[in-house]
C-alpha cells in the first residue's frame, strides 16, 4: 500500500501564532480546509500588528534589511513548494516559477530600502533661524493590505514588503479565491527572523473580512490591491472616519511592476516628521 | 476702541494704533475668474466683518454653483497652456506675485489683522512675510520639479482645489497655491466664509503680476462653495486645510472617484515642559504656544504637559505672564492677543471651556476688561485637567491652555502620543540626547525643541493620524501636486 501522505491544516498567522479561527470555520480549497477568518480574528491581528510596530519601527534600518533579507532566503529554500501550490491552482509551471522568483526578488528589492529611505525622502531644511530643521519618514503604524487574487504570492509580497521596508506592521487579507499561496507564505516567514505580530494573514471571505479592516480605528493605512472598484470605494469611505493613508494599486504582475514605483509605495505608507533642534544657547 | 487699564499691568502703554488711511479697498468684490474680478452668477454679496469691532468692512460676492463650474471649466482650459510654459517662466510669475506680496506687504497686514481679528504685529511679522517667503521659495523650485520626485519623470496633476481656513488666510493661501503653480497646475481657490479679503487681493495681486487668465480663480463663500468644489467631478485635486470633521467629509466625498486629496486638519498639540528646561524661556513658547492668533492655529500648543516637580512653579511664572498680555485692539502695535474671528468660534471657545468647568477642572482667566463689541475671548489657563476631560480631548482652536503633568519621560511621551490627533508637539529641555529621544517617540508631523510655532517655507508641515495627510513646504510639498510620467 502506498504511504498515506499527512496533509497539512492551514492555518492563520496572527501575533506570530498559527491559530485556528476564532469562529471555528472553515473553507475548503481543494483538498486543503483552511480557515475561514472573523471579524474578531481581524481585530486580533489589528492589536497584535500595534502591538509589534513600536519595537519594529525602533530596529535599525540596517536590522530591519537585514531581517527582510533573510525572509527571501527562506523563501528561496521554499521555492519548489511554492511553485507546486502555484501550479494546483491553476499556474502553468513557467508562469509560477516566474512568479515565485519575482517575489524573492521583490523582497531583496524592498529588503535594500530599508536603509535608504531616509536619504531619498528626508531633507535637511535651510530654516531662516539658528535651527537645525530636518524632515525624515517614519512609519505610518500598522497598514491593512488587500492582497490580489492573481498573482496571489507576487502580489501579496509586492504589497506587504514596501510597509515592512518602511518600517510598518502589516495585518493583510489574502485573496478568497487563492489563498494557499499566501499561507504558505507565513509559514516561510515564520521561520525567518521577523518577530510576530510584524506580519499577519488571514484568509477568510473579502467582504466580511475587508470592511472589518479598513473600519478598524487602530489601523493607519490601507493599502488595496483587490482590482475591485467597489470594495476600494467602500474602504475609501472606511478609511475615512479615522483619516487613514489610503491607496489602491494594480496588482504587480511581474518584478518590474512591483517595484517601478517603489518609492510612491514607500512613500503611501511612510509620515514625514519635521524636527526643530535649537543651534546655540 | 478704547481698552481700559489693567491692574495686574505693571504700566501701560499709549495706543499705538496702526493707520487705516492707506487701504483703497472697494466697496464691494467680485468673484476671481477667468483672470478678472466678476459678478456672481446669483447675484449674492455679503458683507465680510471686522471681528474686532463687528462693522462691516466690505461687501464679498458668494459664488454658487454656475460660478464653481465656470471657474473650473476656465481653470481647466488654461492649464495646458500654463503647465507647457518654459519652467523658468512660470517661476518668474511666482517670483513676481512673491514681490508684489512684498510691496503690499503693509496694506495686505492691516486688511489681514482688520478682516480676522489677529493683532497687527503678527499679520505684519509672521502672516505676510512668511507668504511671500513662501512664493520665493516655490518659486525656485518651477524649473527643478524633477529633484523634488527623485530619479522619476513628473507632470502637474491638472486643475486643483483648494479650501483655506480663516486662522492665516494670506498665508495659507500661498501654502496653497504656490506649490501648486510652480508644478504648473492651475488652481481654483476658497477662502474662508469669513476672512476672504486678503485673498481677494491677492487676486489683484495676481492681475499686477500678469498671471495667465484661468491660472488662479479665487471664489469667496461659506461651506457650500467648498462642497461644490469637492462634489464638481471637473477636479484633479481638492486641498484642504480645516477642521478634522470637514476633512473627514471631504475624504469621505472623493471616495472611489481617484481624486487626490491632502489633508491639513486639527490638532491637540503636546507642549512637553522637563525639569531641566529654562523656565522662563519656555514660559515665552507656552504663551507663543497658545496665546498666538488668539489660539486659533492647528498646530497650537493646547495641552500643556510639566514635569511634576517643577510644576508649581511653571504655573506660577505662566500666570504672572498672562496676567501681562495685552487684549484689545487688533490694530495696536502692542495688542499680544486681538479678537476671536467670528461669534461662531467664540461660542466653540465657550462651549467648550463650561465644559472644562464642569467636568472638574480648575479655570483661570486673565482678569481683563474686554471691549464692549467684537467677539473676545481671556487668556484662560485650565489646571486640575484629567486626560479624559473633553478640554484634554477636543480642539478648542481658542486661547485656552489645558495643563497635564507627568513624572517620567515615558510618562510625558505616552500622554503626548494618548490623542487621535498627530499635528505637531513642543519640547523644552536643555539636554540634547534627550530632546532627540523624546522627538522620535512623539508621533506628532512637526517637533519644536525650545520654540513654538515656527513656520519656514523650507521645513514639511503636516499631520499624522486624524491631523490628516500630506506636507505642505520644501520638496515634500511639491509631491502632491505632481504626478509621475511613464
Amino acid at each position: 500500500m502506498d504511504r498515506l501522505p499527512v496533509r497539512k491544516t492551514y492555518k492563520l498567522w496572527i501575533g506570530g501564532a498559527f491559530v485556528r479561527s476564532e469562529s471555528g470555520r472553515s473553507d475548503t480549497v481543494g483538498v486543503f480546509n483552511i480557515p475561514r477568518g472573523s471579524r474578531k480574528d481581524v481585530r486580533d491581528a489589528v492589536a497584535a500588528a500595534r502591538r509589534a510596530a513600536e519595537p519594529w519601527a525602533k530596529r535599525t534600518a540596517y536590522n530591519r534589511g537585514q531581517i527582510l533579507y533573510r525572509a527571501a532566503e527562506a523563501l528561496e529554500s521554499r521555492r519548489a513548494q511554492l511553485i507546486a501550490v502555484l501550479t494546483d491552482a491553476g499556474s502553468d509551471s513557467s508562469q509560477a516559477e516566474a512568479e515565485v522568483d519575482a517575489a524573492v526578488d521583490v523582497l531583496l528589492h524592498y529588503a535594500g530600502w530599508t536603509d535608504k529611505l531616509q536619504g531619498v525622502l528626508g531633507a535637511i531644511n535651510p530654516v531662516a533661524a539658528p535651527f537645525l530643521s530636518f524632515s525624515l519618514p517614519e512609519p505610518t503604524g500598522v497598514v491593512g493590505v488587500v492582497a490580489p487574487d492573481a498573482p496571489a504570492l507576487l502580489g501579496l509580497v509586492a504589497e506587504v514588503s514596501p510597509a515592512l521596508a518602511a518600517g510598518n506592521t502589516v495585518v493583510a487579507i489574502l485573496s478568497e479565491s487563492r489563498p494557499l499561496a499566501g499561507l504558505d507564505l507565513a509559514e516561510v516567514l515564520g521561520v525567518s527572523d521577523i518577530p510576530g505580530g510584524v506580519v499577519n494573514l488571514l484568509s477568510g471571505r473579502r467582504g466580511e473580512l475587508v470592511p472589518a479592516l479598513g473600519a478598524h480605528r487602530d489601523l493607519n493605512a490601507i493599502v488595496d490591491a483587490s482590482g475591485e472598484p467597489a470594495l476600494g470605494t467602500e474602504l475609501d469611505k472606511l478609511a475615512a472616519e479615522t483619516i487613514k493613508r489610503t491607496s489602491h494599486h494594480a496588482a504587480a504582475s511581474s518584478y518590474e511592476l512591483a517595484v517601478e514605483d517603489s518609492l510612491e509605495r514607500l512613500a503611501a505608507v511612510t509620515e514625514l516628521k519635521t524636527a526643530w533642534h535649537p543651534v546655540g544657547a | 476702541m478704547s481698552v481700559e487699564p489693567r491692574a495686574s499691568i505693571v504700566w501701560d502703554y499709549a495706543p499705538s494704533p496702526e493707520a487705516t488711511d492707506h487701504l483703497r479697498l472697494s466697496e464691494r468684490y467680485g468673484l476671481f475668474i477667468d483672470g478678472a474680478f466678476c459678478e456672481p452668477a446669483q447675484a449674492r454679496y455679503e458683507p465680510t466683518i471686522n471681528p474686532a469691532t463687528e462693522e462691516t468692512i466690505t461687501e464679498v460676492a458668494w459664488a454658487g454653483p454656475q460660478d464653481v463650474q465656470r471657474a473650473i471649466e476656465t481653470a481647466r482650459a488654461a492649464q495646458p497652456r500654463w503647465a507647457a510654459l518654459p519652467d523658468r517662466e512660470r517661476g518668474k510669475y511666482l517670483f513676481r506675485i512673491a514681490r508684489l506680496i512684498q510691496e503690499r506687504a503693509r496694506e495686505l497686514a492691516v486688511v489681514e489683522t482688520l478682516d480676522g481679528g489677529k493683532p497687527l504685529r503678527e499679520s505684519r511679522d509672521v502672516d505676510i512675510p512668511l507668504a511671500a517667503a513662501h512664493f520665493f521659495h516655490y518659486a525656485g523650485w518651477a524649473d527643478k520639479l524633477r529633484y523634488g520626485m527623485v530619479a522619476r519623470d513628473v507632470a502637474a496633476l491638472g486643475v486643483v482645489g483648494q479650501i483655506v481656513p480663516w486662522n492665516f488666510p494670506l498665508l495659507m493661501a500661498a501654502w496653497k497655491l504656490a506649490p501648486a503653480l510652480a508644478c504648473g497646475n492651475t488652481a481654483i481657490l476658497k477662502p474662508a466664509e469669513t476672512t476672504p479679503l486678503t485673498a481677494l487681493l491677492l487676486a489683484e495681486i495676481c492681475q499686477e503680476a500678469e498671471l495667465p487668465a484661468g491660472v488662479v480663480s479665487i471664489l469667496p463663500g461659506d461651506g457650500a462653495v467648498g462642497a461644490a468644489l469637492v462634489r464638481s467631478p471637473g477636479l484633479d485635486k481638492i486641498a484642504f486645510t480645516g477642521s478634522t470633521a470637514v476633512g473627514r467629509e471631504i475624504q469621505t466625498e472623493l471616495a472611489g472617484r481617484g481624486v487626490e486629496l491632502t489633508l491639513e486638519l486639527g490638532g491637540k498639540s503636546a507642549n512637553i515642559v522637563f525639569e531641566d528646561a529654562a523656565l522662563d524661556q519656555a514660559v515665552e513658547g507656552i504663551v507663543n504656544g497658545i496665546f498666538f492668533n488668539q489660539g486659533h492655529v492647528c498646530c497650537a500648543g493646547s495641552r500643556l504637559l510639566i514635569q511634576e516637580s517643577v510644576h508649581d512653579e511653571l504655573i506660577a511664572k505662566l500666570w504672572t505672564r498672562m496676567g501681562r498680555l495685552r487684549i484689545g485692539d487688533p490694530l495696536d502695535k502692542n495688542t499680544d492677543v486681538g479678537a476671536i474671528n467670528s461669534a461662531e468660534q467664540l461660542e466653540r471657545i465657550e462651549t467648550l471651556v463650561a465644559a472644562g468647568e464642569e467636568e472638574g477642572a480648575t479655570r483661570r482667566s486673565v482678569a481683563c476688561s474686554l471691549p464692549e463689541r467684537g467677539y473676545w475671548f481671556a487668556p484662560t489657563l485650565f489646571t486640575e485637567v484629567s486626560p479624559a476631560h473633553r478640554i484634554a480631548e477636543e480642539e478648542i482652536f481658542g486661547p485656552v491652555v489645558s495643563v497635564l503633568s507627568f513624572r517620567t519621560q515615558a510618562e510625558a511621551i505616552e500622554k503626548a502620543n494618548n490623542s487621535r490627533y498627530g499635528l505637531a508637539a513642543g519640547i523644552w529641555t536643555d539636554k540634547g540626547a534627550k530632546a532627540f529621544e523624546v522627538a522620535a517617540a512623539l508621533r506628532a508631523g512637526v517637533v519644536w525643541q525650545n520654540t513654538y510655532n515656527h513656520f519656514d517655507p523650507t521645513a514639511a508641515f503636516g499631520g499624522y493620524k486624524e491631523s490628516g495627510f500630506g506636507r505642505e513646504g520644501g520638496s515634500a510639498g511639491l509631491r502632491p501636486y505632481l504626478k509621475v510620467v511613464r
